[in-house]
């Protein structure tokens, strides 16, 4: 067993391992916990098919961005295990039927049968100079131009829906207009006097 | 020193773990001492801008007080409150200073002077300090205390927050440099023109955003909300003690010094000397090893942090936010297309 076999059994055992505990942990907090390890080990596994943008990319998108997000609207929700659980047993044959039905599935589409080293070989190990961002960005920007930019423009569709779907106008809030307050003047902007008769 | 170097050469036939084991001792060792005598810096420095002397029992003129304050932190009790997740509690520390440590791994120290000189170094980097913030937020959440929890959310939110605003300026560097190797892009600085080569004066917009920036991921005043003394107590470490806290300590000081020399090194030049090609000074400097040079732009941008702490009031949580992403991130993205075209049209100077 060579050194790389060794650590891909070693990342794909800690995958498998924090996948499994992801599902099966009652808090979610340590379930999104255990997924950010599960993204972690991927991103290694990434590194040994010599695909070090993806995974370094994988690690700060998903690692760095998401599941942040994910982990601060978890710690958050105040979660009653009890009723979440309500209904478990009474769902679990259909939840196995699914389940069954996609792992069936995603076995036909990259099972032995069409994926093995008989189908794809082994590709030739890339000399150490090999810039994989270098190529990865080249073929991007012009073999897949067009796809590229569309999925560009879904994204920045998605962004906008998004935040139009949640934002709403509050009227009672109080809130300051901080280029109002740049363009402030000395005098009558600041205070203003008020002529008034003494009392007595 | 003959037996020295063929052992060296050996070792890296033979035993390459050991070799790179050596080489990390090499780099954190320093580091740690950096860190030390960086937070004697610190309360010595802004006790001269407040008019005080500062730390000046231990030893002459203070020198060994940083040695005592972790002598003194090693034996203090570790406190877990009751109902912390207590592997969680223990965790948070190590996550903060872990990736403060990994990120050197890339760091060119000089023309070669790498441990691991790889492609994709600034993306690295990138994704390393963005995952810093899981240390705050799991400390937050397994203190099992409001405060603490107050403080990780305000954290997370504002370095999740900054953290885009620093990758467009990154960004803006890489298209500069063309390469994310760091040690490239030191060399795209290099130039007869000295400090002027340096990335500094093109990516200025660049160059203020990243460093205010990096104030604002390593949580330091005046973007300190998450620590927030007077409001929060402490923020995310208000329930922990002795070493536990003492690696809290240290990964806000390392990431300190990572910025600061990330700075140094993207935007001023790295082991660059300024005077590269001066008539005069360019000869007369030219003895000064590289390392001297980065180390003293490390120092330099350092003291920012420091001066900042000691002159700035507090912001205002929303104010950092609009600061983050109203300001910030419009003028990155306004300045990577500046750059970009003086990229494209080869300005003369910088990009020709």
């Amino acid at each position: 067993m060579t050194f790389e076999l060794f650590v891909f059994y070693v990342f794909a055992a800690i995958l498998v391992f924090a996948a499994t505990m992801v599902i099966t942990r009652k808090n979610p907090v340590h379930s999104a916990l255990f997924l950010v390890l599960a993204f972690f080990t991927s991103a290694g596994i990434w590194l040994l098919a010599e695909a070090e943008f993806l995974a370094i990319v994988l690690v700060l998108v998903y690692v760095g961005a998401v599941m942040v997000l994910f982990l601060f609207v978890v710690m958050m929700l105040d979660i009653d295990i009890a009723t979440m659980r309500a209904g478990f047993v009474k769902n679990l044959p259909l939840a196995i039927l699914i389940a069954v039905a996609m792992l069936v599935e995603i076995f036909l589409v990259v099972g032995s049968g069409n994926f093995g080293l008989d189908q794809f070989a082994a590709p030739s190990p890339l000399p150490s100079d090999y810039n994989n961002t270098a190529s990865l960005g080249s073929v991007l920007y012009t073999e897949y131009m067009y796809p590229f930019e569309i999925a560009a423009v879904i994204l920045l569709v998605a962004i906008i829906a998004a935040i139009g779907l949640t934002m709403r106008k509050r009227p009672e809030t109080k809130y300051q207009d901080p280029s109002k307050q740049v363009r402030v003047k000395k005098g009558d902007d600041r205070i203003s006097v008020l002529k008034m008769d003494a009392e007595d | 020193m003959d037996l020295l170097m063929s052992l060296w050469e050996w070792l890296g036939e033979n035993l390459v773990v050991i070799q790179i084991l050596i080489k990390i001792v090499i780099i954190v060792a320093p580091l740690m001492l950096c860190v030390a005598y960086f937070t004697y810096a610190e309360r010595k420095i802004i006790g001269y801008m407040q008019v005080r002397i500062g730390p000046n029992r231990v030893g002459p003129k203070g020198w060994l007080q940083p040695i005592a304050d972790a002598v003194k932190l090693m034996f203090k009790e570790i406190i877990i409150p009751s109902g912390a997740n207590k592997t969680l509690f223990l965790i948070a520390p190590v996550l903060t200073l872990g990736p403060a440590l990994a990120a050197w791994a890339v760091f060119p120290f000089g023309d070669g002077l790498v441990l691991s000189n790889i492609n994709a170094g600034l993306l690295y980097l990138i994704a390393l300090t963005s995952v810093g913030v899981y240390g705050v937020i799991i400390s937050g959440w397994a203190s099992n205390s409001k405060y603490s929890f107050l403080g990780a959310m305000r954290s997370a939110a504002q370095i999740v927050s900054y953290e885009i605003a620093m990758g467009f300026a990154l960004v803006g560097v890489l298209v500069a440099a063309g390469s994310l190797n760091l040690g490239e892009i030191v060399r795209a600085q290099e130039g007869d023109g000295g400090l002027f080569n340096w990335f500094w004066l093109p990516l200025f917009p660049l160059f203020l955003i990243y460093f205010i920036s990096g104030v604002a991921e390593t949580n330091r005043a005046p973007f300190d909300v998450a620590e927030g003394e007077s409001e929060i107590v402490a923020g995310f470490h208000v329930e922990y003690s002795g070493m536990p806290f003492a690696v809290f300590f240290l990964g806000e000081y390392a990431n300190m010094i990572l910025v600061s020399a990330l700075t140094a090194l993207l935007f001023l030049g790295g082991w660059l000397s300024p005077f590269n090609g001066w008539p005069l000074l360019g000869a007369m400097f030219d003895w000064v090893p590289g390392i001297v040079w980065l180390f003293l732009k490390t120092a330099f941008v350092g003291f920012f942090f420091l001066w900042l702490r000691a002159t700035f009031p507090r912001y205002r949580y929303d104010q950092i936010m609009r600061l983050g992403w109203k300001v910030f991130i419009p003028i990155t993205i306004v300045w990577i297309m500046v750059i970009g075209l003086a990229v494209v049209f080869e300005m003369p100077w910088w990009f020709d």
